[in-house]
């Protein structure tokens, strides 16, 4: 079969402890059956080990990041797309997401596409909304709370009825579990100093956190999912061993958001299953995790199908996937030479 | 209520309940004793005792065969092993490898 050539920018490579999923999306798109990809790494650091990577990017560009302003990303963009001839960008970062929703017509006026959700689809999944999402869709969630001063964290009890122990979540990434309200305080501080306010303040369900990967075409179907447990987890929260399973109460569940909400683009499911099988959404993060590539491995390419439906392709629905498939994480010292950091710190091009 | 053989006091109900236990039809069971449950993504290790109890569970044998051929095959007396049986089973359930109606 003759491959289809395609240059496709990608973002999130961060390889690090807690990885950013550019390089598993890069490593899919690379073992697509239809693709010949020309991998642009999108950089914001210096030290995103993703530029030095040569197996997986081909090339890689620095970019501003969009909290100084837009005009000056879609610049360099511009730039980048008069060298490259981009066909696909595929931001990898929840920050990153909303702008480039924001950015999608303007990017499809240059030539480029994406895959993304809607401003209301990514808007509306927000852990600050999270229990109007569940009345609305008819899923069980825990009870959540967006608090923006460390004095709405006193009257927990008696505005949401929310009692320890608690999760005390930023509105991009990080948790913690607080047991009284001086941890709560402390993580409040902690997590409104990183990622800004609201800091949620969420119901702990007992239970096992279980995740699905999963892609929608924007018009209610399921292409792909993946449901798979981490059997390991860094301090951090984040998988470092996973393996996938087979339970067809996860796929409904993941079948029912995409249908009610017709999702466009990739997606994981955060959800926590009680000992009684229920199960209750926690998160919804807006694009493909960094463990995509286990979904590729148990036989859902996931990256290639979203490159595929950005050029307007029509892909249909995987069925199946190898259950009992692991993935297990692990950390390598890569030797570079100071000429490519020296070029990607004051070209900005590697 | 009864007195079991090593002086634990159980409802009899509960060994009722073990005796109509059955495996989970979807575990997996390889021949080195790993048992991998995909729904849950646990896996375990049993010894070669443990495991030849769970082969014979997958093909469907009661607890009247399984002490016919463990006795048979082990230096084990009938009321020995089905105090061990019955502790086992009752693992295998805190594991929610068995279940009712599966």
């Amino acid at each position: 079969m003759i491959k289809s050539n395609l240059t496709i920018a990608v973002s999130g490579l961060n390889n690090v402890d807690s990885p950013g999923p550019g390089i598993s999306v890069i490593r899919g798109i690379r073992e697509s059956e239809v693709i010949q990809p020309w991998i642009i790494g999108i950089a914001y650091e210096n030290l995103e080990p993703g530029p030095y990577m040569h197996e997986f990017v081909d090339k890689t560009y620095k970019v501003p990041y969009p909290s100084e302003g837009v005009d000056s990303l879609i610049e360099r963009i511009q730039y980048i797309h008069s060298r490259e001839n981009l066909d696909v960008f595929i931001p990898n970062f929840d920050s990153e997401i909303f702008v480039f929703i924001k950015l999608a017509d303007r990017l499809k006026q240059m030539g480029i596409n994406t895959f993304l959700p809607t401003l209301s689809q990514f808007e509306e999944r927000h852990k600050s909304n999270l229990s109007q999402y569940g009345k609305k869709y008819n899923i069980m969630v825990p009870k959540s709370q967006s608090v923006t001063s460390i004095e709405d964290i006193e009257d927990l009890r008696l505005k949401s009825n929310i009692s320890y122990p608690l999760l005390v979540k930023g509105k991009f990434y990080d948790a913690y579990i607080a047991h009284n309200t001086e941890q709560a305080k402390i993580y409040f501080n902690t997590i409104s100093a990183n990622w800004g306010l609201p800091v949620i303040i969420q119901e702990f369900i007992k239970g096992t956190e279980v995740n699905v990967v999963a892609l929608g075409d924007g018009k209610g179907n399921t292409i792909g999912a993946v449901p798979m447990r981490k059997q390991y987890i860094t301090d951090k929260g984040k998988a470092w061993g996973g393996i996938t399973l087979d339970a067809p109460s996860m796929l409904e569940f993941t079948e029912h958001i995409m249908s009610s909400t017709r999702w466009r683009g990739g997606l994981e499911l955060e959800l926590i299953r009680t000992s009684k099988n229920e199960l209750y959404l926690i998160e919804i993060n807006p694009r493909l995790p960094a463990w995509v590539y286990l979904a590729v491995a148990a036989g859902q390419n996931l990256p290639d199908a979203l490159i595929r439906m950005a050029v307007g392709q029509n892909v249909p629905p995987y069925r199946g996937y190898e259950t009992g498939k692991m993935f297990i994480r692990y950390s390598y010292d890569m030797i570079c030479d100071l000429t490519e950091f020296q070029k990607l710190s004051t070209i900005g091009e590697l | 209520m009864i007195r079991h053989g090593h002086g634990i006091t159980c409802d009899v109900h509960i060994y009722e309940k073990i005796k109509q236990m059955k495996l989970k039809k979807s575990l997996a069971i390889s021949e080195t004793g790993f048992v991998f449950d995909p729904s849950t993504g646990d896996s375990y290790t049993v010894n070669p005792i443990g495991l030849e109890i769970i082969q014979l569970l997958k093909v469907g044998k009661n607890l009247k065969s399984i002490t016919k051929i463990m006795t048979q095959t082990y230096d084990v007396d009938h009321n020995t092993f089905e105090r061990y049986y019955y502790d086992f089973l009752g693992m295998l359930k805190q594991m929610q490898l068995v279940t009712l109606d599966d």
